[in-house]
């Protein structure tokens, strides 16, 4: 029963993506078992698989764990990814809450009225360049050093490039500004485990397209 | 520099009513700057105090901290309410968690209009009754302990009851199909540290409905526009 950690959810990003994203970082295989439709989705919480009836699910270590966040401190708890202290913790912790709501926003485009979709893109790019982007450029300005917390690979450096990725996905010069943040990108993606999950073929799942919107809102009976 | 933490946020609950529950749990005494105008925000903003631009902000140990859930970490990390190993801090962020998506619902209410208020105001009892309360009654029920997690007091134990309180005061008889839950929120009430913080006069807000505003012109409900809350797809 035990053996690699076992991801259930979509077949795509959502709020399964970062915690891909932290595994494969950590050098942890993993399996995935996709929902597909609502009376698989509906099954799950029959058979009491899912704590509060949600996605994401992840068994890992003889437990069925829900909730990103939670799955997220587990598997940085588990894999050293977490700071050498509390101190160390509180950094990682404000770092990855802050990219978590940047992220948040990505999540959400494809999901916004077509009226919406413009609007909420420019919103994005006003909060990278001008709130969460400053803060990490700042940050590794600072220190001079290849990480953000503690001279040392975290948490916050794995989500830190995914959500650089993630934004520009859709505004490809987002980063013209900020070159410690392009430095820190090109280093983050030739780290041995990231430059494998970046590659084709790994578990990173695509950008969410109409088939994934569609899929979402119908198992989660959001029409 | 050191001494008593400093809570930056409105006089209301908001997203620091969880971070002074757990601070009052754990018999820390805190101080409270209130944040009443667009020009205070402001002037926190400019001064480079708030690393997102955001409140709830709280000066503890030499740090400026934010984000809701990284200074809730820290506390429960700090004073020793956050299990013993991984696994138990595991259990206690899930359990959490859930407790924080309720609450969530709540805080929302008073920002809407009359009419999705009442229709939000079902589905958080519904949810209540049928997704969140019932964990938490089969957990206690399960073990038998008086405590949520690891046969020990924690932050788990500390949200889950400012929970119930919470969703009474939408539906007082909420926990009439969950003895369990009213048994655990009798013992936790009587925990001295959170007996104090349930008493009147500690720094425990009132809940921000219409009657509260009007009664209490000086505290902005606005304000909690600010830092505009997670959005809802959480809820799915």
């Amino acid at each position: 029963m035990s053996g690699k950690p076992r991801l259930v959810y979509i077949n795509g990003r959502g709020r399964m993506e970062p915690i891909r994203w932290l595994l494969a970082a950590a050098g942890v295989e993993f399996e995935e078992k996709f929902v597909e439709t609502k009376e698989q989705l509906e099954k799950l919480v029959k058979d009491g698989d899912l704590l509060f009836h949600q996605l994401p699910m992840v068994e890992i270590d003889g437990m069925k764990m829900v909730q990103t966040r939670a799955i997220l401190s587990y598997i940085a708890g588990k894999y050293n990814l977490y700071g050498k202290d509390l101190k160390e913790r509180a950094l990682i912790d404000m770092y990855v809450e802050g990219i978590t709501d940047l992220m948040q926003m990505v999540m959400m485009l494809p999901f916004s009225p077509a009226e919406a979709k413009a609007k909420n893109l420019a919103s994005i790019e006003e909060k990278a360049t001008k709130r969460y982007f400053p803060v990490f450029e700042k940050v590794l300005k600072q220190h001079g050093q290849d990480f953000l917390v503690g001279n040392r690979f975290s948490w916050a450096d794995v989500q830190l490039l995914e959500v650089i990725l993630a934004v520009e996905e859709k505004i490809p010069a987002v980063l013209s500004g900020f070159p410690q943040l392009q430095a820190f990108k090109t280093k983050m993606s030739n780290v041995p485990t990231i430059k494998k999950f970046l590659q084709p073929g790994s578990a990173r799942k695509p950008p969410p397209d109409d088939n994934y919107v569609a899929t979402v809102m119908s198992i989660f009976n959001l029409n | 520099m050191a001494g008593k933490p400093k809570l930056h946020y409105t006089c209301g609950r908001g997203k620091m009513e969880s971070i002074r529950w757990l601070l009052a749990a754990a018999g820390v005494e805190f101080e409270e700057q209130f944040i009443e105008t667009n020009e205070h925000l402001e002037k926190l903003r400019n001064g480079g105090s708030l690393l997102f631009q955001q409140v709830p902000l709280v000066e503890i140990d030499g740090m400026k901290m934010v984000q809701t859930r990284a200074i809730l970490n820290y506390i429960a990390g700090k004073y020793n309410l956050y299990g013993k190993d991984l696994k138990e801090r595991a259990w206690i962020d899930m359990y959490v968690e859930g407790t924080t998506d309720l609450m969530g619902m709540i805080m929302q209410l008073p920002l809407q209009s009359a009419e999705m208020r009442e229709k939000n105001l079902a589905l958080i009892i519904e949810r209540a009754k049928t997704r969140y309360f019932p964990v938490y009654e089969k957990a206690l029920k399960d073990h038998g302990h008086d405590y949520l997690v690891g046969n020990k007091f924690s932050w788990a134990d500390i949200q889950l009851l400012e929970a119930i309180l919470m969703v009474e005061e939408c539906k007082p008889d909420i926990l009439s199909a969950f003895p369990q839950l009213q048994a655990f929120k009798g013992r936790i009430s009587n925990i001295p540290t959170i007996k104090k913080f349930l008493q009147p006069g500690s720094q425990r807000k009132p809940p921000a409905d219409d009657k509260y505003i009007a009664n209490r012109g000086k505290c902005c409900l606005t304000s909690v526009r600010f830092h505009f809350p997670q959005l809802l797809l959480k809820y799915l």
